[in-house]
């Protein structure tokens, strides 16, 4: 864009403070120009604020923009609206031909005009112009007849380019705006279009020809500063010559020292020293002030919209260390800088050899400041040498893809090293330096864990970090990008990991609030998925050469170890946050990814969840929970049932049989509650004396947990009875039965407990399938799922 | 996935034993690794160690290089090892780091650079300076400015100067692939801005990572007992302890000086085994000093913080500053500290 060359705060020293960071375009107010600049910036700024009410004319939507189309009257174009987006560009193109033919030929201003006018404003602020629109709109605007001003600016300032604009447009009007008459103020539009656009004039040799009239109109002092910034755009080391230094010295004596002079002769005295004999003041900044932010970012609003990518490699640049203040401290954490091609690596290659060698060398290195995208990456992938520091590479996907594929172990170690002294610098709770802000470290933390995350796979400076600060964590700072480490672990022995892990993860995970217990079980699934899909990976490798039953064995023995550990944690978690639903339902993610272990990941091992999980969120309060439970049993069963087949398991029938018992047991509770009403049964698991529950005096207290009597259902149930006869006077959930049981099944799936409906159709042996009165619920008995692995 | 005669670039999977491979990893990393999950939390140091002494590799020492290195505080760094660092290429590094530093002077000011800058850059080695046969040359670098009045008999100045070495590295070593460089300590005398500047060039060229090595006032009681514990013919200094005493507005400091040779017949009376010194002497020994103080005083220093230990050998600053007076003792005083520097980094 047309970012200014320098710039920063420096007026005139006597009114302008000094700014306490100059660098990076502050942008200076008027009152900050010094007092001979002062006239010009009156002007600039009265255009500005005549500039500014464009831009809410910018709308999302076509609609606004059709309504007018259809008041103005424009005939047969009309009937085809909104048929489709190619119709509408066409018409799009068509209404901008058909107002440009107008305006080409209005001669005073009258409503239709003003219609049409809208239309290009609308075009124009909301697509943009494209080179052909952009080169009629400047011919229509400085040949037509029309004396308004008002319209002419309007116009110009709807100048917006979609890509790029034509350099004969630009030389065509400046070659009208030389030879008529037109007013100062749009010259000065005109000029600060240009400067605004000049990045996207796709040429500027035949501009360049033109210089001589550009700088003549350095002549109105009212425009100078305009003609100044965009000389400065233009010249070339041919453009500066002995009579235009003369010149603009001379005018320079006439309205004093102004910086946008000063940037204009400091420019030629770079290019030709010897003709630029006055000193220059050295440390003095220049400055050309950015009013015409408004264009830019209309520009960059008509990107967005057309989708196209809006110049990656400026975007890219700007890396992260280019914006940093400057002023922090050389060594501090935290910094990533941006990737820069490795110099002495390179010499040494070549043996010492000299520059001109490394020129004409063999190899050609692909520079790393110049991948941005992926298929740069494809096509020099034999040419690619890693940056000179190697953590650069963390911010960028591109060589992240790389680091993926190679094998040398020098490179993780120069990331290991790098990544260890920063986190260990930059943990703002081990106080190791007070360099870092919590913001700070936070967001490194994030990096990395994105890192992480791309190359699935943890970094093994964080892993130890993790153990090291861990025992020092408090629990809350950083707490989610902190986590997320956790869940890179590498899959290993866990047994090993337990002490350094566990022991001081666990006293914090019961003190702590509940958020943070949720987003350690979080982060504990995530570990497990990331374990379970290492070794789903190995094991599809590993078949394909050979199969290592060890490899396989420690796994199952460390992710046995590790859903025991987080079954303990729930287990005691429940009790503590007194079965919260928002606790259970991380608790109950967990559990998922665990019952599902055998089928989706391919271990033969499935784990049953404890006690302490399953039964207090079969007597949950909370349906969301109930659903969840029943979904995961139905899990279980088709993964059990998956399993008989299995070697491995077959092996091991001793071990699995208590796995099927235990499921059984189960099914069994679930089903005696919520179906069969027998739970409180003699033998069955919620068996109290019918003497002490007589006491209570709770009527059918047998039915009280079934699947309308349920506390999580109950809220069910009544509103179905509620809809189902608005009309009864009394709630009877007992009348809940035959038909009306069925249609009230049909209710809780319609209701999205998918889960309860999943598990009653796996786990219920129907009696008589046929019969309408098939689910009442005395006629069915769990199905039990066989306790062997051998299937009957 | 197909064949195996892809030799560059295959996917992760195909790749051997990486770091992801925890089960079969055998490189000399792994081990690291392993060691590292190992050894768990922050602030594990040796129970024991040996005396500093004199170093058999001593003889090489230039007389007048290291009477440069003394009674001069030098501000303590740690260093990463340095990838691609070659002692062949000395030269090439100075004038590269010479420019880099005009460069970075001049940012942002419009004028023309000139080819002879009033500076120069000077790398050079420092024989002698190293424990072990297998420890990395140490080595210099110097700034020196050239006065402006340009005659060739001007006078020059050494404005900065910094020193990189190893000794007694051996845990480092060990697991360091060729392409690496470790000198763990970096000791830096002048401005701070040019240790920014030359320690960026060093980051950049050899993506190495410099950081401030502070000493803990455990540390620092270590320090006090080793150093008390060397055989001097004469003593140039009081043995001096320093303690500070946190209190708003501003802290207060207790200095603790004591006769070096009290110092001494102390710490024999405390000192058992003639190779080495344990924990508990050295805990014995300060215990001892506080107790003294307190009979004296009233003052209880074991609540306070142990921030500076000055003696004959070398004075010590709880924010990583050094002052090495004895050369006898030099190479013990960098063992210790190059000790300090490898826990830091790994």
């Amino acid at each position: 864009m047309a970012n200014l060359p320098y710039n920063s705060a420096e007026g005139s020293s006597d009114v302008v403070p000094e700014s306490p960071s100059p660098e990076r375009s502050t942008p200076t107010t008027e009152q900050q120009m010094s007092p001979t600049c002062f006239q010009t910036s009156m002007v600039m700024s009265s255009q500005e604020t005549s500039l500014s009410p464009v831009i809410p004319i910018i709308q999302c939507d076509r609609s606004a923009w059709k309504m007018r189309q259809n008041e103005s009257g424009l005939g047969p174009a009309n009937l085809q609206y909104g048929l489709g987006d190619g119709k509408e560009e066409f018409n799009e193109h068509a209404a901008l031909q058909q107002a440009f033919n107008y305006i080409r030929k209005a001669t005073k201003k009258e409503s239709t005009l003003e219609k049409h006018l809208q239309t290009v404003e609308d075009i124009a602020w909301k697509s943009g112009l494209g080179p052909k629109d952009i080169d009629t709109l400047l011919e229509v605007v400085l040949s037509s007849p029309l004396r308004a001003e008002a319209v002419k600016s309007r116009m110009l300032k709807c100048l917006i380019p979609t890509t790029l604009i034509p350099e004969s447009a630009v030389v065509k009007a400046f070659s009208k705006l030389c030879t008529h008459n037109y007013s100062n103020s749009i010259k000065i539009i005109f000029f600060r279009w240009l400067i605004a656009m000049f990045d996207f004039i796709d040429h500027t040799e035949e501009m360049n020809s033109l210089y001589g009239f550009f700088f003549s109109f350095l002549q109105e002092e009212s425009m100078s500063c305009y003609v100044c910034h965009l000389l400065y755009l233009l010249t070339k080391r041919e453009n500066v010559k002995p009579f235009r230094v003369r010149r603009l010295l001379d005018f320079q004596s006439k309205v004093g020292i102004q910086p946008h002079l000063q940037a204009l002769l400091s420019l030629y005295k770079s290019f030709c020293p010897d003709l630029v004999s006055i000193s220059l003041p050295q440390k003095r900044k220049y400055y050309f002030k950015n009013t015409d932010s408004i264009w830019q970012t209309a520009v960059y609003i008509v990107k967005q919209r057309n989708q196209l990518p809006s110049l990656p490699s400026v975007e890219l640049s700007v890396g992260i260390s280019a914006s940093q203040p400057q002023k922090r401290k050389w060594n501090s954490s935290c910094i990533i800088p941006k990737p820069t091609s490795s110099f002495t690596g390179e010499k040494k290659q070549k043996g010492g050899s000299t520059s001109l060698d490394v020129m004409f060398g063999v190899r050609k290195t692909f520079p790393v400041e110049q991948l941005h995208m992926f298929s740069q990456l494809l096509e020099n992938i034999q040419n690619i040498q890693f940056p000179s520091q190697m953590c650069s590479v963390l911010k960028n996907s591109s060589l992240l893809h790389y680091l993926n594929c190679v094998r040398d172990e020098t490179v993780w170690l120069r990331l290991y090293y790098w990544m260890n002294q920063v986190l260990k610098e930059g943990c703002t709770w081990c106080k190791v330096s007070n360099y870092t802000t919590e913001e700070e470290f936070k967001s490194f933390l994030d990096i990395v864990g994105k890192a992480q995350c791309f190359l699935q796979e943890g970094f093994p400076s964080s892993e130890v970090f993790l153990y090291r600060s861990l025992p020092l964590w408090d629990g809350t700072s950083c707490r989610s990008e902190y986590l997320q480490l956790l869940s890179w672990l590498p899959l290993g022995n866990f047994s090993e990991i337990r002490p350094l892990l566990c022991d001081s993860l666990a006293p914090l995970f019961f003190t702590s609030s509940i958020f943070h217990k949720c987003s350690v079980l979080y982060s504990l699934k995530q570990l497990l998925q990331n374990w379970l899909l290492r070794y789903a990976m190995r094991a599809n490798v590993k078949t394909m050469m050979s199969t290592s039953s060890h490899t396989t064995l420690n796994v199952v023995n460390s992710v046995s170890e590790l859903i025991s550990f987080v079954g303990w944690l729930s287990t005691n978690a429940l009790r503590l946050e007194e079965h919260s639903s928002f606790l259970f339902h991380f608790v109950l993610d967990f559990f998922e990814t665990v019952s599902d272990m055998y089928l989706n990941y391919n271990l033969p091992l499935v784990v049953i969840f404890p006690c302490g999980v399953f039964y207090p969120a079969l007597l949950t309060f909370d349906s969301i929970t109930l659903n969840h439970l029943c979904y995961i049993m139905y899990r279980y069963r088709v993964n059990l049932t998956a399993a008989k087949e299995n070697d491995v398991i077959r092996q091991e029938r001793q071990k699995f049989n208590k796995t099927y018992q235990k499921f059984n047991e189960y099914v069994t509770a679930l089903v005696d509650c919520l179906w069969t009403s027998t739970a409180f049964e003699k033998d069955h698991f919620l068996y109290i004396d019918p003497e002490i529950m007589k006491k209570t005096k709770i009527k059918d207290y047998k039915k009280s947990l079934n699947l309308t009597n349920h506390p999580a259902l109950l809220v069910y149930s009544i509103y179905f009875l509620l809809q189902g006869w608005p009309g009864e006077k009394e709630l009877a959930l007992g009348t809940i039965q035959k038909k009306k049981w069925n249609w009230y099944l049909d209710y809780l799936l319609l209701e999205d407990l998918h889960g309860l409906h999943l598990f009653m159709e796996s786990s219920l042996n129907v009696a008589d399938s046929a019969s309408s009165a098939s689910l009442y619920p005395d006629a069915k008995r769990p199905k039990i799922c066989t306790s062997g692995p051998i299937s009957v | 996935m197909d064949s195996l005669d892809v030799p560059e670039f295959t996917p992760k999977h195909r790749v051997p034993p990486r770091l992801r491979d925890y089960f079969t990893g055998a490189s000399p990393f792994h081990r690291h690794l392993e060691s590292v999950r190992k050894q768990t939390s922050f602030g594990q140091t040796p129970f024991r160690r040996k005396i500093p002494e004199c170093s058999p590799l001593q003889e090489n020492f230039d007389p007048q290089r290291i009477a440069f290195l003394l009674h001069k505080q030098w501000t303590l760094y740690t260093l990463t090892p340095m990838y691609k660092f070659s002692y062949t290429n000395l030269k090439e590094y100075s004038s590269l780091l010479k420019s880099f530093i005009a460069a970075e002077k001049q940012k942002g000011l419009a004028v023309e650079m000139e080819e002879d800058f009033n500076f120069k850059v000077i790398f050079s080695t420092l024989s002698g300076v190293k424990g072990t046969q297998r420890d990395p040359a140490a080595f210099l670098v110097q700034i020196i400015s050239k006065s402006q009045l340009s005659s060739k008999n001007a006078e020059e100045k050494v404005v900065w100067t910094g020193w990189f070495c190893c000794v007694y590295g051996d845990s480092l070593l060990e697991n360091v692939p060729d392409d690496f460089t470790c000198l763990p300590l970096f000791l830096a005398n002048g401005a701070e801005s040019n240790t920014a500047l030359i320690g960026t060039w060093f980051q950049q060229t050899f993506d190495c990572r410099f950081t401030r090595l502070t000493i803990s006032a455990f540390n620092l009681s270590w320090m006090a007992a080793m150093w008390t514990a060397c055989n001097l013919e004469h003593y140039v200094a009081a043995t001096e302890l320093l303690w500070s005493v946190p209190c708003s507005p501003q802290s207060l400091d207790i200095s603790y000086a004591i006769h070096p040779e009290d110092a001494k017949a102390l710490w024999d009376s405390v000192h058992q085994a003639p190779e080495e010194i344990t924990q508990e002497e050295v805990d014995l020994f300060i215990d001892c000093l506080c107790s003294h103080f307190h009979r004296h005083f009233k003052i209880n220093l074991a609540a306070t913080r142990l921030v500076c230990v000055s003696t004959s050998v070398a004075s010590a600053h709880t924010d990583g500053k050094i002052k090495i007076l004895c050369s006898k003792y030099l190479i013990g005083v960098l063992a210790f500290l190059t000790e300090l520097a490898i826990f830091q980094i790994e």
